[in-house]
């Protein structure tokens, strides 16, 4: 049993660190590090004979100087039998191994012996490689996204995998892919037009959406249920049902190419999932403030303006952050209803980028940053109102 | 008294909804109807332009001092299809001038030029000619009159509103579109990428569930994927998968894990064998699913999260003190409790996934295999130029929506309520 336990205990943990450091050693190659072999079976036989003896050792010696000794011995054996490597690579190796030998400090000899202790260990691995390998996975498009736009063509043509970034090159060197679609491709245009299509969203979908959740979350009126269900079932109807007819008929209305077109169908479009969250909180904001209001003298206007606008401003936020999201990430009314270089919205100008075979990929990639970056910077600074629209939005996608 | 309460009530009750009612039936509900007629139209992209008559006005002089001028009217239908009905035409000169030669069909009125053109066919074409002089005798201003336009009007019937319509669409759909095909790759998409989105949307949501330092950016960056713009990510998955220059296939190649690049988005079939048994993977259309998988396990993860963080810590202390196993406590304490929110999360995304344009479209057009029902519309509609064959798939689309919707109203629709 105790032999089952031990060797389940090896295999697994030697079997995650030799994936960390293949991570490791995949990222220091796209530095421009030449390594041409991962090394995954040496990497493994050494990472068993590590975990053997700091099992072996357990709680002996304390902990910190194990762990210490025991990185430095694997790093320098690591060192010998890799490919030749810079300093700073084996550095990070010594620290993958004691950051990875410092999690596992409950493990020793006796612990090996407790109840489920083999499943125990694969849970343990799974959380502590699962994290690594979620944010791995998530972070590297973005990382790629971002460093190709500080790239050159011909550098990315004589080493595919060397994104690292010169920086004895002079800014306007490293940033001229940002110039380049400024300048040549218009880009500071697209940035208004989004940004104002996006804003005016908000503003818009707002102005008809207060009013219509209010009614629907307090008032009595003939029609009411059926008009609550019909938001969530209107808004299950995707975009591409609604694209032929809209787009003959704002052809024949010349609303194509126009950016007053693009607002009313976006707001039309988020209106039943900003009704939908508005009507939930206003539900939620106990009637005796307004009865108050209504002793006040206070028309329904006075009640919405004074006392459900201010009571409900986190939920009105999250919903604006939300809108805003949506407009300015949309892409297929976009594509559909805008095909002059005048009236483009940034997604749309992205795609219309690289509709040109012949447009480097800097470029791209510059455009495709500054599209994701301020819905990114918003999403970071606003989590808390964003997490809150997305899980009571929660249909869209 | 407080029956002119209610009807007050409801009075602002109705101006409150009424915008909002009304702009979603314009944009929304409208549109879904319309497919229904222009499906049963054959109608293409070419002919929802109305027809209208035009003129093209060239001036030219013909004597000395520009006292006399010819005026060429290039006149023309803008459809190639459509008859326009009773074409009028007006012209305005300046005091003064009065037609040397005039058409038949024309008449001169106060410094008008009238004519009747009657009929036009579709395609229709004339080089229509006037002389004017002036009066006087003096010389007339040619950019005066070439900056008079002519107005022409005429009837013509929108090819929209017109009532012939036909079957010809549905046929086309169902016979001529590879249509069984079609919907085994919309059913594969759809099916996949929701179950995958929800496996791994679990499997972070457990790995978030637990402590360690950093949990809370980690929940940020989970959300990256569903958060940024789909034109960025789409692209830089291209770029990533890309078979000549494409980071992965280069690292793959640089540490000789295959020989020759993988075209991940551009080939149609891989053949695989494992244990011996050869099979063919659709390739492409793996890879658009696990596009969709990564860009959408967040929404999973989030709602799964939120679920995980309500269950009572005391569940879990009382399986400890019993001995039960990390298994156990998974199967019998977390899954329980998170089935209900992963059926619901399993419908809403099975609807939308199955809605999917964008990610489709931006990664391969539909091509190697990868074409399901939404991008048929659009290359229907828009690349062939067919819409009323694009209504009509749009139409399929709507009908198979109704139908999962009534079926997730009858399952799961009262368990809706309770989460």
């Amino acid at each position: 049993m105790k032999f089952k336990s031990l060797s389940i205990f090896l295999i697994i943990s030697s079997f995650f660190l030799t994936c960390i450091l293949s991570i490791w050693k995949i990222m220091a190659t796209l530095q421009g590090l030449s390594f041409t072999n991962l090394n995954v079976t040496t990497v493994f036989i050494i990472g068993i004979l590590l975990f053997l003896i700091f099992v072996l050792i357990g709680n002996k010696v304390n902990h910190l100087i194990k762990i210490f000794l025991l990185s430095f011995l694997f790093s320098i054996l690591y060192f010998y039998l890799n490919e030749i490597s810079p300093f700073w690579y084996i550095i990070g190796v010594f620290l993958i191994t004691l950051f990875f030998t410092n999690k596992l400090k409950k493990y020793s000899m006796q612990s090996l012996k407790e109840d489920f202790i083999s499943e125990k260990i694969i849970f343990d691995f799974i959380t502590l490689f699962g994290i690594v390998f979620f944010a791995f996975v998530i972070l590297f498009p973005f990382y790629i996204m971002f460093v190709t736009s500080f790239k050159t063509q011909i550098a990315l043509l004589v080493n595919p995998l060397d994104f690292s970034l010169d920086f004895t090159r002079s800014l306007t060197e490293l940033f001229k892919s940002y110039f380049v679609i400024f300048e040549t491709y218009n880009f500071g245009r697209y940035i208004l037009i989004s940004s104002a299509v996006s804003i005016g969203t908000v503003i818009v979908t707002l102005l008809f959406a207060i009013p219509a959740a209010y009614a629907v979350a307090r008032l009595n009126f003939f029609g009411k249920n059926f008009l609550s269900t019909s938001i969530l079932i209107i808004y299950m109807f995707p975009a591409i049902v609604l694209v032929i007819p809209l787009y003959t008929v704002f052809s024949q209305l010349g609303l194509r190419n126009s950016i007053f077109g693009l607002l009313i169908v976006y707001t039309a479009t988020t209106l039943p999932v900003a009704i939908y969250m508005l009507q939930g909180y206003f539900k939620s904001i106990p009637r005796e403030i307004e009865d108050a209001g209504i002793m006040d003298g206070q028309n329904w206007f006075g009640i919405i303006f004074k006392i459900i606008i201010p009571l409900s401003l986190p939920a009105i936020a999250s919903v604006a952050l939300y809108v805003f999201m949506i407009a300015w990430n949309e892409f297929l009314f976009s594509l559909m209803f805008l095909d002059s270089p005048k009236s483009f919205t940034l997604s749309r100008a992205i795609q219309y980028l690289s509709g040109d075979a012949e447009t480097p990929r800097q470029y791209l990639m510059a455009g495709s940053v500054i599209v994701t970056v301020p819905v990114l910077l918003i999403f970071i600074y606003f989590e808390k109102y964003l997490v809150s629209g997305l899980t009571s939005g929660s249909v869209k996608g | 008294m407080s029956e002119s309460l209610s009807k007050l009530e409801k009075r602002t009750a109705y101006t409150l909804v009424l915008p909002a009612v009304l702009l979603v039936f314009a944009i929304v509900l409208f549109p879904i109807f319309a497919n229904i007629w222009i499906s049963f139209k054959d109608i293409e992209l070419k002919d929802i332009r109305i027809p209208e008559p035009r003129a093209k006005k060239i001036v030219k002089s013909i004597s000395e001092n520009q006292s006399e001028l010819k005026i060429i009217y290039k006149l023309r239908n803008s459809s190639l299809i459509q008859e326009i009905k009773n074409v009028k035409f007006q012209d305005k000169f300046p005091r003064d001038i009065s037609p040397v030669y005039l058409d038949a069909r024309c008449n001169f009125k106060s410094k008008k030029v009238v004519c009747n053109f009657g009929n036009w066919q579709a395609k229709y074409k004339e080089n229509f000619e006037i002389i004017i002089k002036n009066n006087n005798g003096e010389t007339i201003d040619k950019e005066i009159i070439k900056s008079q336009k002519p107005i022409l009007d005429g009837k013509a019937d929108n090819p929209l509103l017109t009532t012939n319509f036909t079957l010809e669409n549905f046929k086309k759909v169902f016979y001529e579109n590879n249509f069984v095909e079609l919907l085994l790759t919309t059913f594969y998409f759809t099916f996949f990428g929701t179950v995958g989105a929800i496996v791994f949307g679990i499997l972070a949501a457990q790995l978030v569930n637990q402590n360690f330092q950093g949990r809370t950016y980690m929940r940020g960056i989970l959300l990256f994927p569903y958060v940024g713009p789909v034109v960025a990510l789409a692209y830089t998955w291209t770029l990533l998968l890309d078979p000549n220059s494409g980071t992965l296939n280069a690292l793959l190649v640089n540490f000789n894990i295959i020989e020759t690049p993988i075209n991940l988005l551009g080939q149609k079939y891989i053949t695989m064998s494992i244990l011996g048994i050869e099979f063919k993977l659709r390739l492409a259309l793996t890879t658009v699913i696990f596009f969709e998988i990564w860009r959408y396990f967040p929404l999973a993860f989030l709602f799964i999260l939120a679920r995980l963080q309500a269950i009572p810590q005391s569940l879990y202390e009382a399986a400890d003190v019993d001995g039960a196993s990390p298994i156990q406590k998974f199967t019998h304490i977390t899954l329980p409790q998170i089935t209900a929110i992963i059926s619901i999360l399993f419908m809403i995304r099975f609807i939308w996934n199955f809605n999917k344009f964008e990610d489709i479209f931006l990664l391969t057009g539909g091509a190697s295999g990868t074409r399901t029902l939404p991008i048929n519309v659009y290359q229907q509609g828009f690349a062939v130029s067919d819409i009323g064959m694009g209504s009509a798939v749009s139409i399929v689309i709507v009908m198979l929506l109704l139908s999962f919707m009534i079926i997730y109203f009858r399952l799961i629709g009262k368990r809706a309520n309770e989460v």
